[in-house]
């Protein structure tokens, strides 16, 4: 059929001709574009639960080992000579020659025993290199815990090097040429005299979770960042919900509608979508340089964040005493209450789940928030467990920051398990929130 | 209790009809919405379904061409004649189905678009114009078919959903028209229009009466006794009574009939 | 201590009238929340006088009181006593040596005490006049709860208030830093400049060597991992946006829903650490392969994971966009015999489309502002160039890197973060501000 026929069809009173042939091949063009456009959209969904699928998964394979670490047993002799009798000695006396004496030389003569014919220097020295260097305090606790110990020979777990747990782990290719990797032919010789001893062991490792950071990704622990996270964001709460709950109650209960309440509603909006590196800046030139707060502390990061949070706040806790219906409000004004009264007896308690969840998942976008913290020197080295809002402290994303930089291969793990700790609050924060709007959700 | 369609086949001139619902049921989820209707429609004539609110007229209308394919809990058994074709088994498929039978609905929904681009939507995705000069054809007479073209002529390039509402509802007519229909579905098309809006559609429908079999759903039974030529009665999803409009309103059959329309239904 | 005087108060009035409630103008309650608010302020405030300015005033007493051998004119030379003296006092004999300095911290930790002490002493005076001035107040017919809730709508008011404040602190310490900076550098030197090296410009006494803060390469490489991550983002995102709309069944968006919204919800370090620890070594693995040479923190890695990380930013934006459009348009197409393909893309996109702009609008934003995946992951050496496949720095890498570590706050190098901060805010600003406009737009269109 010719195109001019078609067209004639609007003026007369023909009807088209969908059965011809080029209508039909237009048809079925038409539907293969719908499918197109169809799966198209599909591959976008499915392009997005791959990501996060291959995400989530190499970060698990990863981490799953950063929350063990491998262990030798040696039998180690504490030596009365080196150590001091605890039965001649004071306990100061024995405190002080403990604390004074090099306990690698226990572990060198552990060593020996197991290790006759390592001879010389270096190779001595590269043979107490499979140990941690944190085996040195870990032996001096012991002592220190347990006096009696002096003079006995007992089998200790000790934590290996973060090389030799890297190759337990698989995560050394040892096929390579030996030029080319850390642990050299000879160490390895080493260690298959151990395991073939039976003396290594790859276990859960708690002091991951228990410890503070350190330079020894063997030694590394997340507990210090946990807690900075924790007073950072007790901080945060403390101030941003408040502020943000008054605020919402004013702006959508009080407030005059005019320009100024206007300009304070646009400003929120944007404020929500200032970048948070901007809040950092802030914080350094307001709460560091001008209030002279102390650096790296969290009482500055909890307040840079609670500015941060403030927006989404406000914005969660209006919509929910928005959400709360009109004959709620007159039917309190009908028994004499006062406007205060009204908001603070009766819609504020009924809008609670909503501003609580709102407030929730402020809490934890500040709890995943790095950059910001990063400007007002929550970034450094700090080993120590914070104690105080004062103290310097760092958080868990600036720790896993600060891993993520860490040249060692053995951090790539400690990193992946951080950001599994990292995930865990965070989805366990979610689902209190989740598991609030459904527990409480109403219809109006 | 129902007219068959041999009843009235016998008072009509026609021989087959443009469209035939055979035993129709509705179903959404577990509500039977429209209950085992048969129905006759004819071309170049006007047919109005009218029935007080929820009986299923706009559910039948929407069967007509499968709008109601787009409800997920929507069934529908029996059959529906296109011609000689069923539209719910046979090779016409919905976008061809939809092109035949077009529908205005009772709320104007111009797209937000320029006036030329909302005629020309159809035509375009259709295939219906070769050329740009056939475009701009098809789109003049369509206006000039339903009775906006002097109106609009200067300005086909602003918003169709700048017109009032009442040119916007004669918009969407010359719309449906552009694809070059068969048939015109119109669910309330006056409804949310103010008196001389609605003396305009009407006079429209009667114009276009001649050339497309159209159905109407109104709730105005002045209105059905003004455009149409045919009436049907629904009541709770059952057809009660169809027939010629002025019997309907004059001499009706059913009880039911009557009371509706005296007013004691609805 | 607010809350004793509720207590104390709240029984006061009931005393007052002897027990006799109802002869209250106010309920007791009230009575002893003004009372515990008109103890609670002053001392809140006093105690914040005292975070923001105690130490400022005590160091200014030690430093007068400074033997004339550590007096300087040198403000920096100043800070630098100061610092010895703090330690001093944190570590005690250990950090120094100096008797001078010793006797300074001493001093400094018994002015501190007697500060802390006095400001202690002071708050609860305070609070005891507070205390006693409510309860003179307290009488049967004191209008305790009218006061309060004057008190509490000030409050109410300052706190919504706050959000300008925090706006206005954000200009005013950008602008201010920044015009620090612009007086040591001219401003077209840093918005036209096409050379960026900072790290030269060390301290004002080293030999005089500027350093060049030409922030053009920092722009062009925000542009480009910004555009990057939209062509990753504004595909996947839309259509995401509308098969989960138009297409999906309800399983499907039972499992896409929750998922795009754990995307967004996963931190950036993360993001960060995945593209700077997989991807960038993938993708130079991939590039080895077919014998293409990509860096190994390449804008490419960046750009891609950050596009990611937006996908559910503008996915939901659109989504709602989308689903704004009333159905009857839908309805209207549908009836017209186009298929869906036809109907989303010559209706409700077109439709839609203030919408998805603002939702593109506001993705960019976040591209641009977004800091911890390019520090990780793009790099820090400032390169003007559009392959994709070498490393870029961005402006927020340079913040990062500027400010990170031992400052110096008045070197042209600390300040150009603030100048760079400024840029930053103000791009996005201008973004947001459209986008928002654009969106409400959108949204009364439809109502
Ligand atoms: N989308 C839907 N989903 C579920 N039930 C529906 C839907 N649409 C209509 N119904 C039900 O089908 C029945 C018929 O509705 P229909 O819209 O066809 O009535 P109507 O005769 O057009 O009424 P009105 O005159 O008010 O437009 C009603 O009971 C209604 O509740
Ligand atoms: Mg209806």
């Amino acid at each position: 059929m010719t195109d001019r026929s078609k067209i004639t069809t609007v003026n007369s009173s023909v009807p088209t001709d969908w059965k011809s042939d080029a209508m039909q091949a237009r048809i079925g063009r038409r539907y293969r574009r719908e499918r197109i456009f169809r799966s198209l959209g599909l591959a976008a969904v499915v392009i997005s639960v791959l990501f996060l699928v291959f995400l989530l998964g190499n970060i698990v394979k990863n981490g799953a080992y950063g929350f063990m670490q491998t262990s030798v047993s040696l039998d180690v002799t504490f030596n009365a000579d080196l150590l001091g009798d605890p039965s001649v000695l004071s306990a100061e006396e024995f405190t002080e020659k403990v604390r004074k004496t090099n306990m690698l030389r226990l572990i060198q003569a552990s060593m020996r025993d197991l290790f006759p014919d390592v001879k010389g220097r270096r190779d001595t020295r590269a043979l107490l290199r499979l140990v941690s260097t944190g085996a040195r305090a870990q032996l001096r606790d012991m002592i220190l815990a347990n006096p009696s110990l002096v003079g006995n020979t007992e089998r200790v777990e000790l934590l290996t090097s973060d090389d030799i747990d890297q190759v337990i782990k698989g995560n050394i290719d040892i096929t390579l040429a030996e030029a080319n990797r850390k642990v050299k032919d000879k160490e390895l010789s080493w260690l298959k005299t151990l395991q073939d001893d039976d003396r290594i062991s790859l276990d859960f490792h708690s002091q991951f979770l228990t410890g503070g950071d350190s330079r020894e990704p063997e030694l590394a622990g997340v507990w210090g960042a946990i807690v900075g996270s924790a007073l950072t964001l007790m901080v945060t709460l403390v101030t941003a919900f408040p502020i943000g709950l008054f605020a919402a109650v004013y702006l959508e209960e009080f407030a005059p509608k005019n320009r100024f309440t206007d300009i304070i509603e646009i400003n929120i909006n944007n404020l929500a979508a200032v970048p948070s590196i901007v809040f950092g800046l802030l914080g350094l030139a307001v709460f560091l340089s001008v209030m002279g707060m102390p650096r790296s502390a969290p009482i500055v990061g909890g307040l840079t964040l609670a500015l941060l949070t403030l927006p989404t706040v406000i914005i969660a806790s209006r919509a929910s005493i928005a959400a709360v219906p009109p004959s709620i409000r007159d039917a309190a004004r009908g028994l004499g209450a006062s406007p205060m009264q009204v908001v603070f007896h009766h819609v504020i308690p009924l809008a609670m789940p909503g501003i609580m969840t709102g407030t929730i998942i402020g809490m934890a976008r500040a709890l995943g928030e790095s950059a910001p913290l990063l400007m007002i020197g929550m970034v450094a080295f700090i080993v120590d467990i914070p104690g105080s809002i004062n103290d310097a402290a760092t958080v868990l994303p600036v720790q896993i920051y600060l891993w993520a930089d860490s040249p060692e291969r053995a951090f790539v793990e400690k990193t992946s398990a951080a950001i599994m700790v990292l995930l865990f609050f965070l989805i366990a924060m979610n689902g209190v929130a989740i598991w609030l709007r459904q527990k409480f959700e109403q219809k109006w | 209790m129902i007219n068959t369609p041999t009843e009235t086949n016998l008072d009509t001139v026609q021989a087959s009809p443009k469209m035939a619902a055979r035993g129709v049921n509705v179903y959404y989820g577990d509500n039977h919405a429209i209950k085992d209707i048969d129905l006759n429609l004819y071309a170049d004539e006007v047919t109005s379904l009218i029935g007080p609110s929820g009986c299923g007229k706009s559910t039948f209308l929407r069967c007509l061409n499968r709008m109601n394919d787009t409800i997920p809990i929507c069934r529908v058994s029996g059959q529906i004649l296109l011609e000689d074709d069923d539209i719910y088994t046979s090779g016409i498929d919905v976008v061809q189905l939809r092109a035949r039978v077009g529908m205005v609905f009772q709320k104007p929904n111009p797209f937000p678009k320029s006036i030329y681009d909302n005629i020309a939507y159809g035509p375009r995705i259709h295939g219906l114009a070769a050329h740009r000069t056939d475009l701009d054809e098809i789109v003049t007479t369509s206006l000039e078919k339903a009775g906006l073209w002097q109106e609009v002529k200067d300005r086909l390039d602003t918003s169709g959903t700048a017109l009032s509402g009442g040119q916007q509802q004669r918009l969407c007519i010359a719309r449906a028209i552009a694809v070059n229909p068969e048939v015109i579905l119109m669910d309330e098309p006056c409804s949310a229009l103010d008196p001389i809006a609605t003396a305009k559609i009407e006079s429209l429908i009667d114009e276009l009466s001649g050339r497309y079999a159209i159905i109407i759903v109104t709730h105005s039974m002045q209105q059905a006794a003004r455009i149409s030529r045919k009436t049907a009665f629904f009541h709770l999803g059952e057809m009660v009574e169809y027939g010629d409009t002025t019997e309907i309103f004059t001499s009706p059959k059913e009880d039911r009939t009557r009371d509706y329309i005296t007013g004691r239904i609805g | 201590m607010a809350m004793i005087s509720f207590a104390l108060i709240r029984q006061r009035s009931v005393a007052v009238v002897g027990g006799a409630t109802q002869q209250l103008h106010s309920l007791p309650r009230y009575h002893g929340y003004f009372a515990a608010v008109r103890v609670f302020i002053p001392c809140i405030f006093l105690f914040l006088l005292w975070l923001v300015g105690g130490e400022a005033v005590i160091e200014n007493l030690i430093i007068s009181g400074l033997p004339d051998a550590l007096k300087s004119t040198n403000s920096e030379q100043i800070s630098l006593v100061l610092n010895r003296i703090q330690l001093a006092v944190q570590h005690g004999e250990q950090s120094t040596s100096d008797a001078n300095i010793l006797a300074a911290a001493e001093r400094y930790s018994s002015l501190y005490n007697k500060g802390l002490w006095s400001t202690f002493w002071l708050t609860v005076a305070i609070g005891l006049t507070g205390y006693y001035l409510s309860k003179n107040r307290t009488q049967a017919n004191f209008r305790a709860r009218n006061n309060f809730e004057k008190t509490m709508s000030i409050t109410l008011a300052a706190s919504s208030f706050l959000a300008i404040v925090v706006t206005l602190g954000i200009v005013a310490s950008l602008i201010f830093e920044s015009l620090r900076f612009f007086q040591q550098i001219p401003i077209q030197d840093f918005l036209f400049g096409l050379h960026w090296s900072p790290q030269t410009a060390l301290r004002a006494d080293q030999v005089a060597s500027a350093g060049a803060f030409g922030a053009i390469p920092l722009f062009a490489g925000t542009f480009l991992i910004s555009l990057l991550a939209m062509m990753v983002a504004g595909p996947i995102g839309l259509f995401a946006a509308i098969y989960l709309t138009q297409y999906a069944n309800q399983r499907v968006r039972a499992v896409a829903k929750p998922v795009l919204e754990i995307l967004a919800g996963v931190p950036t370090v993360v993001y960060g650490f995945f593209a700077a620890l997989t991807v960038a070594p993938m993708l130079r693995d991939a590039g080895g392969a077919i014998g293409v040479d990509v860096a190994s923190e390449s804008a490419l890695a960046a750009g891609l994971v950050m596009g990611v990380m937006i996908i559910p930013f503008v996915s939901s934006l659109s989504d709602d966009a989308i689903t704004a459009v009333p159905s009857s348009l839908k309805d209207g197409s549908f009836a017209l015999g186009a298929t869906k393909a036809e109907t989303i893309s010559q209706v409700l996109l077109p439709a839609a489309l203030p919408g998805v702009v603002g939702a593109f609008l506001l993705a960019i934003s976040r591209a641009i502002g977004e800091t911890m995946i390019v520090v990780m992951a793009a790099g820090m050496r400032p390169n003007l160039t559009a392959n994709p496949l070498e490393a870029v720095t961005t402006v927020t890498v340079q913040i990062v890197a500027l400010l990170t570590g031992d400052q110096e706050f008045d070197s042209p190098k600390t300040l150009s973060a603030f100048a760079l901060g400024l840029a930053l805010f103000v791009i996005t600003l201008l973004l947001n501000i459209a986008a928002l406009r654009m969106v409400r737009k959108y949204r009364e269109a439809y109502d």
